[in-house]
């Protein structure tokens, strides 16, 4: 269960997020819409502890992840998986070593990561770019490495920064289709969004924000800004 | 463990290889830092080479009267060996005495005409006493001013002051050299660790994504701690092995100005110590300025 109480989020006294009230529960499915500069991804780095809110606290089930300790957010980290908006590949390692390393920094064993990396891989259609560094793959490829990384290790939750924003139509729809299916089998989803199409088709909860605020929170929600 | 440990040094040896441009260039740096290091260290040991040869020549020189008979002059000789500040003591014979004087003006025809003028000795003997310290010198030379010698002796000379003023020199500017070696000392790991602290924030945003994708501290410095260890072994490596044509090269000329010191002997017989002293050296800068450089972008 994800908490967001009363927060806040100022960049140099300019609210990006005003007093957030949230509630996401284990296996949910949740989008996030709302115009760009509305606070969408500064409410995902809030929730890894990437940056910390002004005000207000968040809860990640029984830990508090506004007060988390240095040793111990490294495991917080662990329990979710993250695309980047801006994707965040290792510029030194290949595709498959990016993927591999999140496994890597759990401490799975060899054989595992030797055995689940390529299978990931082969899911979002990269296993013939294994080898190539993020340099020499194309954006949308990119972006299909990035997610493999965040699902590789099975994390409790998936954040999806604008996972389908560099990617066609048919990769679009396979991404979500993976997503569908890792919710199915019990995974927290938080999807953020552009794309009309993707949020009315769906048919999950979805959040609206605008300027630092929620506007609109309705399971079964449609795409309006 | 194990494992984890067996991927932070495979991790650190890959970035070593594939930032293969950064890694020379912080190697480079880093082995002319350490060639500094090394230079002075070769410069000190050069000048304690020539205040040690310098000291060796400290002497006192006792003449005798010519009709002093050889066992009087013997007997003082072994008196003066057996005490323990004394280092070695040289009898010069009248004869000897003339034969080195014949030798030293061998060219000069009239000097050794009128030399076979003369009859009998000439030359008086000397007893010629080298002491094994500076602070040595004053009980010698109470010693040979004991009255049981005064009576044989025509006169004793000390080449005492002007060692004792180049000791003084040389100590002087050993004082001076070792200020200065600190400072470049100093001026060189600040270089080097200038150097990782640019090759890390290269890779800043790197740092920033392990941390964010969950690597603790530990995982995600090791790798550079590694890196930083690798340089220190290659940079003093290089180095080495750049200054044993610089010595071989040099070593003569030196012995020229430093007699006694061959430094190429000194280079080679001492390598392996030489080696490891850059070798510590290198590695400790190579591991604390990764340590340090990257700590600012842990806070992640
Ligand atoms: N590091 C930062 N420093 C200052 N302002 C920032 C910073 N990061 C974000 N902002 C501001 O916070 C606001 C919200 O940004 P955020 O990235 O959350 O928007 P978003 O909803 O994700 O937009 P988009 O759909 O374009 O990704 C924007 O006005 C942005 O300018
Ligand atoms: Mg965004």
């Amino acid at each position: 269960m994800i908490l967001f109480s009363n927060v806040s989020k100022y960049y140099n006294s300019h609210p990006a997020l005003e007093g957030i009230n949230l509630k996401i529960s284990q296996g949910e499915f949740v989008s996030i819409v709302g115009q760009s500069g509305a606070g969408k991804s500064t409410l995902l780095k809030l929730l890894i502890a990437e940056e910390a809110p002004t005000q207000g606290r968040i809860y990640l089930d029984d830990k508090e992840i506004t007060s988390i300790s240095r040793t111990e957010l490294p495991y917080l980290r662990r329990r979710i998986g993250t695309v980047f908006q801006d994707f965040k590949l290792l510029a030194n390692r290949t595709a498959f070593e990016n993927v591999a390393f999140a496994m890597e920094v759990a401490g799975s064993p060899r054989k595992e990561i030797a055995q689940d990396v390529p299978q990931i891989l082969q899911l979002v259609g990269l296993e013939q770019k294994a080898g190539q560094f993020p340099r020499e793959l194309s954006g949308g490829e990119q972006q299909r490495v990035a997610i493999a990384r965040a699902l590789v290790h099975q994390p409790d939750i998936i954040i999806a920064d604008e996972p389908t924003g560099n990617l066609d139509p048919l990769n679009t729809w396979d991404v979500i289709r993976l997503l569908m299916k890792i919710h199915e089998l019990g995974t927290t989803i938080i999807l953020a969004t552009h794309d009309r199409e993707i949020i009315n088709t769906i048919n999950k909860r979805v959040i609206s924000f605008d300027k630092g605020r929620v506007v609109r929170d309705e399971e079964g929600g449609r795409y309006i800004l | 463990m194990v494992n984890a440990l067996g991927r932070v040094f495979k991790t650190g040896m890959r970035h070593f290889w594939r930032n293969g441009w950064l890694s020379t260039a912080t190697i480079s740096v880093m082995a002319l830092a350490l060639a500094m290091i090394l230079g002075v260290l070769l410069v000190s040991v050069l000048m304690g080479a020539l205040l040690d040869n310098l000291k060796s020549k400290l002497d006192v020189s006792v003449y005798f009267r010519l009709d002093t008979p050889e066992e009087e002059i013997l007997k003082m000789k072994n008196d003066v060996l057996a005490r323990p500040e004394v280092k070695r003591v040289e009898y010069v014979s009248s004869d000897d005495a003339l034969a080195r004087f014949k030798d030293r003006y061998k060219e000069d025809q009239t000097i050794l005409a009128s030399l076979d003028e003369l009859d009998g000795k000439i030359f008086e003997a000397s007893l010629n006493i080298g002491a094994r310290n500076p602070e040595d010198f004053q009980p010698i030379v109470d010693f040979i001013k004991d009255p049981r010698f005064v009576p044989l002796e025509s006169k004793v000379q000390e080449n005492r002051d002007v060692i004792d003023r180049l000791s003084a020199v040389i100590t002087g500017i050993r004082v001076v050299g070792f200020g200065v070696s600190i400072m470049l000392s100093a001026v060189a790991v600040l270089i080097c660790f200038n150097t990782i602290r640019m090759a890390i924030y290269t890779l800043r945003d790197e740092v920033n994504i392990m941390k964010l994708v969950g690597g603790t501290n530990w995982f995600v410095r090791g790798p550079f701690l590694v890196e930083g260890f690798a340089y220190g072994i290659v940079s003093s490596l290089v180095t080495m092995v750049l200054f044993y044509p610089l010595v071989f090269a040099l070593s003569p000329s030196l012995a020229r100005f430093f007699p006694g010191v061959n430094l190429l002997d000194y280079f080679v017989s001492n390598f392996v110590l030489l080696w490891l002293i850059l070798l510590v050296a290198g590695t400790v800068i190579g591991v604390f300025g990764s340590m340090f450089a990257i700590r600012k972008y842990l806070r992640v």
